[in-house]
């Protein structure tokens, strides 16, 4: 049984970014694995240490050292390939879905893709449900817990989490699963797992290796990046003799405010 | 100015979601004089919305109610919409935001081969479709403009505002044929949420934190062997003054990280990056000290109340009002006051 699992490099979440000439400056903040992510590859490495089979990592764009990559191999995936595209283009077209989607028909003989829900960079969650589309596979996206999992019956059963609810979905395999935190405890990587990943030498597919065209019409462009107005007024503290002074004050500030 | 919108009216369980309207509201924003909005309504008792969607001000209505259609996967409703899009050619296609129609309008975007844009909090039109939408956690927000037509936007809930309803507007709804596709899984059942607003629906929030895991005044009862035992039964005896002050404003209550990665409070009512991300009217935290994945959460709420016990708190930088305080001093004080009213 093989795996695959979708993982992104993005900026530490507790950095502080600033904006320069309208690009997302982030200084000597570190890159790591989009946190989501981490709850995908665990749950794949989980199934693998169940059922048998192997992880294979896979991610588009990042550095030269792709972390999230890195983190993956550490965590304790078999394999690791990063696919790669003009900048310009991952910016403006949906090619890392046709990407992903090309690379998972190429590794072949693939069960199961896993991706974590979204990214927290972009946060656009449009990958999963869009590689899933276009390799015409079921996309069981936001699922909180794996019911079961067939892989000589070749099924899988989950809960999906939605805002008003669960839904309990059986799929046939191959399927694209995507994740939310409640799923599982992802694990540390262990020091050998580090050093492994420190040494892997990660190969690179080009468009080209995915038998994709280089010329895609962009569908969007950016105009700019901003940083939000901050919020004009200061915090009004309410202060008072005792607790129930505090609270009778808040509720008439709320009232006059029209809050309430 | 868009010439001819198309909306799509989430309709899960037989019931319409609130945001639906919001995303006409939105329609009527960006609609040229002449242009025209039409909406689209699948799934069971679709067709009892129908009169709902003309006093809203949609100008036709296409329903499929097909039973096949219950239980909803975005890949059947795909095959639905995108066979609708290439009859009625919109120039725009507006969703309300949920992690179903996000999924939906995705798998659209990749059928009508077209551009599709999320969780947009800002709709303009310059010739085509001009959008904003937060990223980086809303520490900033970016604009974007459509270059292939027609342009998907999914919208945030509870940023557009929902249109004059005129009850004299009627109009007949169109049929839609189903379109055969096969299923792309078997969804085996559906367990609702019971008698709690959804938090990204909800127009008042309280919220807690590590603050409201420790009340000074309880004692973990002694059959509890572990610390963490005793910690975590301490953690949900100090989080029912979340819910008590929830049901008495009638809001939905959230948490920050730091108590839902414990497990004191179920993950699906985290607010923040990795959680829900919330914009209610009213937003109260409790004992939260404000880290930055938090405020991705919650930061566009209209009035944040924040009550903690550390004046240095972050947390007091994005609020309206701040009390430092104990919790559980204030907050029980605070629903009598607000039962009083």
């Amino acid at each position: 049984m093989k795996i695959v699992v979708c993982v992104k490099e993005t900026i530490d979440t507790a950095a502080s970014l600033s904006l320069q000439d309208g690009s997302v400056f982030w200084g000597d903040a570190s890159l790591i694995i989009n946190p989501w992510d981490e709850f995908a590859v665990e749950t794949a490495l989980l199934l693998t240490e169940e059922h048998g089979g192997e992880v294979v990592a896979l991610s588009a764009g990042g550095g030269e050292k792709n972390e999230a990559l890195k983190h993956a191999l550490a965590m304790g995936c078999k394999e690791a390939i990063q696919l790669s595209a003009p900048e310009d283009m991952q910016e403006k077209t949906p090619v890392v879905p046709s990407m992903l989607a090309a690379a998972v028909q190429k590794i072949g003989d693939v069960d199961l893709v896993f991706f974590g829900r979204q990214s927290t960079d972009e946060e656009t969650g449009l990958t999963p449900p869009q590689t899933a589309r276009l390799l015409n596979w079921p996309a069981l996206t936001q699922t909180a817990k794996v019911i079961a999992h067939d892989p000589q019956g070749q099924t899988i059963e989950v809960e999906r989490l939605f805002e008003n609810g669960r839904q309990q979905a059986k799929a046939a395999l191959p399927a694209v699963v995507s994740v939310v935190k409640e799923i599982c405890e992802p694990r540390y990587p262990s020091f050998m797992g580090i050093r492994k990943a420190a040494r892997a030498i990660i190969p690179k597919w080009e468009l080209s290796d995915l038998e994709l065209s280089s010329t895609v019409d962009s569908a969007w462009r950016s105009l700019r990046l901003d940083v939000p107005a901050s919020r004009t007024k200061k915090v009004e503290m309410i202060s008072g003799e005792s607790a129930a002074d505090i609270a009778g004050t808040l509720v008439k500030r709320l009232l006059e405010e029209k809050v309430l | 100015m868009a010439e001819n919108i198309l909306v799509y009216l989430d309709c899960f369980s037989g019931e319409v979601s609130p945001a639906s309207w919001e995303a006409v509201g939105a329609a009527q924003s960006v609609k040229s004089e002449a242009g025209k909005i039409n909406a689209v309504l699948l799934g069971p008792r679709a067709q009892e919305h129908a009169d709902a969607a003309f006093e809203y001000g949609v100008d036709e209505v296409y329903c499929c109610d097909d039973a096949s259609l219950g239980g909803f996967s975005a890949e059947s409703y795909t095959t639905q919409l995108a066979a609708l899009i290439k009859v009625n050619e919109p120039d725009l296609i507006l969703l309300p935001g949920n992690v179903r129609t996000r999924d939906l309008a995705a798998m659209l975007a990749v059928d009508t081969q077209s551009c599709v844009i999320p969780d947009a909090v800002g709709l303009d039109w310059e010739n085509a479709a001009v959008v904003t939408r937060p990223v980086h956690g809303g520490k900033f927000l970016q604009k974007l403009q459509a270059e292939k037509a027609p342009c998907i936007v999914v919208l945030r809930s509870r940023v557009f505002t929902v249109p004059e309803r005129d009850e004299t507007r009627t109009g007949t709804p169109k049929t839609l044929d189903l379109v055969d596709a096969p299923a792309a899984y078997e969804v085996l059942g559906f367990t609702p949420v019971e008698g709690e607003i959804p938090l990204t629906e909800a127009s008042i929030i309280v919220a807690g934190g590590r603050g409201v895991t420790q009340p000074a005044s309880l004692n973990a009862p002694d059959n509890l062997e572990s610390d963490e035992e005793k910690e975590a039964w301490l953690a949900q005896e100090g989080y029912k003054i979340v819910r008590k002050l929830a049901e008495t404003l009638g809001g939905a209550i959230g948490a920050s990280r730091a108590i839902v990665d414990p497990g004191y409070v179920p993950y699906q009512y985290q607010v923040g990056q990795t959680g829900k991300v919330v914009s209610p009217d009213l937003y109260f935290a409790l004992g939260i000290s404000g880290a930055i994945q938090h405020l991705a959460g919650m930061q566009s709420a209209k009035t944040i109340v924040a009550i903690n016990k550390d004046p240095e708190a972050p947390i007091f930088k994005h609020a309206q009002f701040g009390i430092v305080g104990d919790v559980f001093e204030i907050v029980p004080k605070l629903i009598e006051a607000l039962q009083e009213r």
